[in-house]
């Protein structure tokens, strides 16, 4: 009896190594990605200062406490030797905000702005920065050249774009400076409100759908919509944004219906709105599975000693469904941190500096600040935009990683 | 066909099914089916694979209900009250017709909770002394209550099949209905553990009307007072061939079909 098994295993092997092939392709490619956005996030820069903290102060800064800084600070312009702390600056920058308000972190940055004027010339990647010690130096020695004899020279520090500093500023015309403060506030708000919106409609149609429904021409018209609904492109989404919630209601979007005059439909609300009408099938159908995962038997158990449908539903179907629920949740989250083309149609804003305060501010999320930066001319930019793409995919990752563990878990 | 009733005394009819049919959708599982349930009695339900038993002890408490398209033609009577009645409420039948299913379906709550569940559900401001004496009283009808004392806290889940089964009968007997419905009940579990539930049944049996489908014959024969037996028609509805006390079923069936199916030569 021959069978060929040779010829057989040979092509068992060939679809194995095609397999693997597939995998390692993808394994490769999500590396090289993650290593583009760490190389631009980190790596040396050359720094120049107009003069060092030493000048002033024999301590280094970040070891003063606030009342000394702020009695620093109060000297420096009180001896008049410094041009850009003067007493008429002090004076004024104290009427905005008295000097014993102000945190430690706010003086440092007075100082830092004022006095140290500490500038980026050039930033290398994380590549260059191991790699590249003779190009560095090159770039270090051109630029103390062309320097004023006397002023205080350039000089080469590593730089992590990642740091306390980047998560708490706004945005500003120069890099260094800037932070994705305003970002993920208005992320996290955008986030929130579509979550409000769509976690209820979203499973009380999944349940209506899977438990009250019965099957009829129009309730499969409504499960094939809905399923369709969730392969539209998000632009779509956005244009119906705008049209129905930036423009249509705007007096609703942005407040006026409630007395708020100073805004336009371009708010966080009308982009939770939006956001929810998109993760809108995602967490339908997630819930729909989870609740049809549920065994028959419980029904029946449940249904068996007398117990009502709702209080079937309530006190054994969405316990039981809850897990699946959740990972589609996850998933609807995560989804809608990572849009960006509704956000950029219903107009996000791109250079805000105000966080949001509720659901009639202006506001930008996280994907819409990268694409800004990516846009800049300044190369500075591109460092903080990779800081801030890293921040993303971690988050992303980790709620997709949480999803898979809820579903690993829960389905033994 | 009236069972005879020269050797025991006449039985009080607890319910009483009347020229019922059955529907899924348009297909008739079940034809014309009437059948009295005697009070206090076991009443097993016979018959080849597909015939309609689940169907027709499943009409009895209206679970038929859940299935969509499912229809009831003619009448079941509970206490002489017709289940299907206009204003009869399916989930008032449930808590006085119990059932008990073929897979053991404990829920994954404590075995407390599994027990209480029903109670609390039928009133909500049972205070906790009364509900601890009503599951106390529902896990020793079931003979379960020596096994599972001293874990009422862990689940209902993590127990054996067999202690599985006596648990959602515990369950079933919570709410203290008048009637049990068994589907194939020990199914799925080992002689030992189905010895043990055919004991139970005997005990339950003071107390409660009860049903109980079965493919086995020994159990029909050992645990039952009255037996049906069910066949399929040509136009595969199922129908009630004979029922009689199961003493004369199986020693003296009038149907030739009953004599070959409990004698073990049918299909
Ligand atoms: N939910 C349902 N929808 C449609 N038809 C059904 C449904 N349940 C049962 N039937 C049909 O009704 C008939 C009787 O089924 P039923 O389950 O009552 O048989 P049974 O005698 O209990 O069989 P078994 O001994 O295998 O459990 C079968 O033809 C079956 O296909
Ligand atoms: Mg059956």
């Amino acid at each position: 009896m021959k069978n060929n098994i040779a010829s057989r295993n040979r092509t068992a092997k060939i679809g194995q190594s095609v397999m693997f092939g597939s995998t390692l392709f993808a394994l490769v490619a999500l590396v090289a990605l993650l290593l583009n956005v760490v190389n631009r996030s980190f790596g040396n820069v050359i720094v120049r200062r107009e003069m060092e903290a030493s000048a002033f102060s024999p301590t280094p800064l970040d070891q003063l406490s606030r009342d000394d800084l702020a009695a620093l600070v109060k000297r420096i312009a009180d001896s008049d030797d410094y041009e850009g702390l003067t007493r008429g600056a002090y004076r004024r920058m104290d009427l905005e905000k008295p000097f014993a308000e102000r945190s430690k972190d706010d003086i440092i940055g007075i100082i830092n702005e004022r006095l140290i004027k500490e500038e980026v010339v050039t930033s290398f990647t994380m590549w260059q920065t191991v790699f590249d010690q003779a190009g560095m130096n090159a770039e270090l020695a051109k630029l103390n050249k062309s320097l004023k004899v006397g002023s205080p020279e350039g000089r080469i520090e590593f730089r992590s774009w990642i740091n306390s500093r980047f998560f708490t500023q706004t945005m500003g015309s120069v890099a260094e400076n800037s932070g994705i403060r305003v970002a993920i506030l208005g992320s996290l708000a955008v986030i929130a409100l579509t979550m409000l919106l769509a976690l209820p409609i979203g499973i009380g149609a999944a349940i209506y759908l899977e438990e009250y429904a019965v099957k009829s021409r129009l309730n499969d018209l409504i499960q094939t919509n809905i399923t369709n609904l969730a392969g539209v492109p998000s632009i779509i989404y956005g244009m119906l944004g705008l049209f129905v919630f930036v423009r249509a209601l705007e007096s609703f979007t942005s407040g006026a219906m409630f007395g708020i005059t100073d805004s336009n439909g371009r708010t966080v609300l009308s982009a939770g709105l939006t956001m929810s009408l998109l993760v809108l099938p995602i967490i339908i159908i997630n819930a729909q599975e989870a609740i049809r995962a549920v065994p028959n038997s419980l029904r029946q158990a449940s249904y068996g000693i007398g117990a009502t449908k709702w209080e079937t539903i309530r006190d054994h179907i969405m316990p039981a469904a809850l897990p699946g629920i959740m990972t589609g949740t996850i998933l609807a989250m995560s989804r809608a941190m990572g849009e960006t083309a509704p956000m950029v149609v219903i107009g996000a804003s791109t250079f805000i500096v105000s966080d949001p305060t509720g659901p009639f501010s202006k506001f930008t999320t996280l994907p819409i600040q990268i694409y800004t930066w990516t846009a800049q001319p300044d190369e500075q930019f591109r460092n903080i935009a990779a800081a801030a793409i890293l921040v993303l995919l971690v988050t992303l990752l980790s709620l997709n990683m949480i999803a898979i563990l809820l579903r690993n878990r829960f389905s033994k | 066909m009236q069972p005879q009733k020269q050797n025991s005394k006449p039985k009080e009819q607890k319910m009483l099914a009347e020229k019922a049919s059955i529907f899924y959708g348009s297909f008739r599982a079940v034809a014309d089916v009437t059948l009295p349930v005697y009070e206090r009695q076991i009443t097993a339900i016979i018959g080849p694979s597909g015939c309609g038993k689940s169907t027709l002890l499943r009409a009895f408490n209206r679970m038929n209900d859940l299935v969509q398209g499912a229809r009831v033609d003619g009448k079941v009577l509970l206490d002489g009250e017709d289940i299907y009645g206009a204003e009869v409420d399916a989930v008032a039948v449930r808590r006085r017709v119990g059932m008990v299913f073929q897979r053991p379906n404990p829920f994954p709550k404590s075995i407390y909770d599994n027990v209480a569940y029903g109670v609390r559900l039928g009133n909500s401001r049972i205070s906790k002394p009364e509900l601890d004496s009503i599951v106390e009283q529902s896990l020793r009808g079931a003979a379960l209550w020596d096994e599972v004392k001293d874990k009422l806290k862990s689940s209902g889940t993590a127990l054996s099949g067999g202690q599985q089964q006596r648990l959602c009968i515990a369950r079933a007997i919570a709410v203290q209905p008048d009637v049990l419905l068994m589907d194939e009940p020990c199914s799925a579990l080992d002689p030992i553990a189905t010895i043990k539930i055919e004991e139970l049944m005997q005990t339950l049996k003071e107390r409660y009307t009860i049903m109980i489908v079965t493919h086995n014959m020994q159990q029909a024969s050992r645990a039952s007072d009255y037996t049906v037996m069910m066949m399929m028609r040509a136009d595969r509805a199922g129908e009630m061939i004979e029922f009689d006390e199961t003493k004369r079923i199986f020693t003296n069936p009038r149907d030739k079909r009953t004599e070959d199916y409990v004698s073990g030569r049918f299909g």
